[in-house]
């Protein structure tokens, strides 16, 4: 039971030991955390791809968050702190791709596919409007509904 | 306008499978790199070996040199510091190392080991230099002009084939 123990404190500690490892130096400014935190997770983490910057703890992450927050204490807008990731890693950082020449397909695709998806919709149906009724269909009709309506 | 009902969606099958056939041949990992003909940062730093010499970048004005991103405890460093070695042994290129978050009796005990094909190495022990050369997987190494431009990135180790088809006759042009 008190190896059990230990084992727990052990496995407990080195937890919390990894966490604070983690977090690296927090700004005791909570504004400055928060501006932080809303920034980072904009921002891709190269080494992990899929990972914003605030949730990777890849070690580059962890720098790129301190660099942000010294940044914001030199008193740099969240613009100037995108363009200086931007300048460093390529467009690639940023969750949000910018609009410009390369990525217009990217922005207006999804718009045109719609707009492209809603006037076929409106042909097709118009076209079966103006369908006259199928040939054939009137006399066999007649003889349909004498029979549903029953003796 | 019957058979257009056919040709439509085949060719548009035929673009999508275009698209996905050349997505499909990229590595993802390799990031287009923003310094590609620009000029390679400045900084100013303490060298390896002797930490009361700076090195900079204006320092190889005039000369086209490699910049080699390496450190200790980077695994895949060692796969390409042999390639690194045979390099500077032929005197094709000066390469100058830029020694990545290491600790520096470790960085100079791993070139005793390995050998050492840098003119000298930097020594960026928080890594803001590597921030501002956008680097993110060590190794990583820059081809850089007379004039201080970079003209090529390697992102992880040389392979012999990048050397063989890019890297070589790269720097034969930029020296010629």
């Amino acid at each position: 039971m008190r190896t059990l123990l230990a084992i727990l404190a052990l496995a407990f500690a080195s937890a919390a030991f990894a966490q604070s490892g983690a977090a690296g130096p927090a700004n005791p400014d909570p504004m400055v955390e928060q501006r932080m935190k809303v920034l980072a997770e904009e921002l891709r983490c190269l080494v992990c791809q899929n990972q914003t910057i605030a949730d990777s703890n890849a070690s580059l992450a962890i720098d790129l968050r301190n660099q942000i927050r010294g940044q914001i204490t030199a008193g740099r807008s969240d613009g100037e702190i995108r363009d200086y990731m931007v300048q460093r890693y390529g467009d690639f950082v940023l969750y949000k791709p910018p609009f410009q020449v390369n990525t217009i397909a990217l922005w207006v695709a999804p718009l045109a596919l719609l707009v492209t998806g809603v006037i076929v919709f409106l042909i097709v149906v118009r076209r079966r409007r103006a369908q006259p009724p199928l040939p054939g269909a009137s006399p066999r009709r007649a003889e349909i509904e004498k029979l549903l309506d029953g003796p | 306008m019957r058979s257009l009902k056919f040709i439509v969606p085949f060719v548009l099958f035929l673009v999508l499978a275009a698209f996905f056939a050349v997505g499909l041949q990229r590595d993802p990992r390799e990031i287009p790199s923003p310094f590609i003909d620009k000029p390679a940062p400045p900084f100013k730093l303490q060298q390896l070996h002797d930490a009361a010499k700076p090195f900079a970048p204006e320092d190889m004005k005039g000369r086209v040199w490699m910049l080699n991103v390496w450190a200790s405890w980077c695994v895949s460093c060692r796969v390409e510091h042999p390639l690194l070695v045979e390099m500077s042994k032929r005197n094709i290129v000066p390469i100058v190392g830029l020694n990545y978050k290491d600790q520096r009796e470790a960085g100079v005990q791993w070139l005793t080991r390995f050998g050492n094909p840098y003119v000298l190495s930097a020594y960026d022990l928080d890594g803001r230099v590597g921030i501002d050369y956008g680097v993110y997987g060590v190794p990583e190494t820059f081809v850089i002009d007379k004039q201080g431009v970079v003209r090529y990135k390697q992102i992880g180790p040389i392979t012999p084939e990048a050397l063989e088809k890019k890297i070589l006759p790269l720097l034969k042009k930029l020296q010629a």
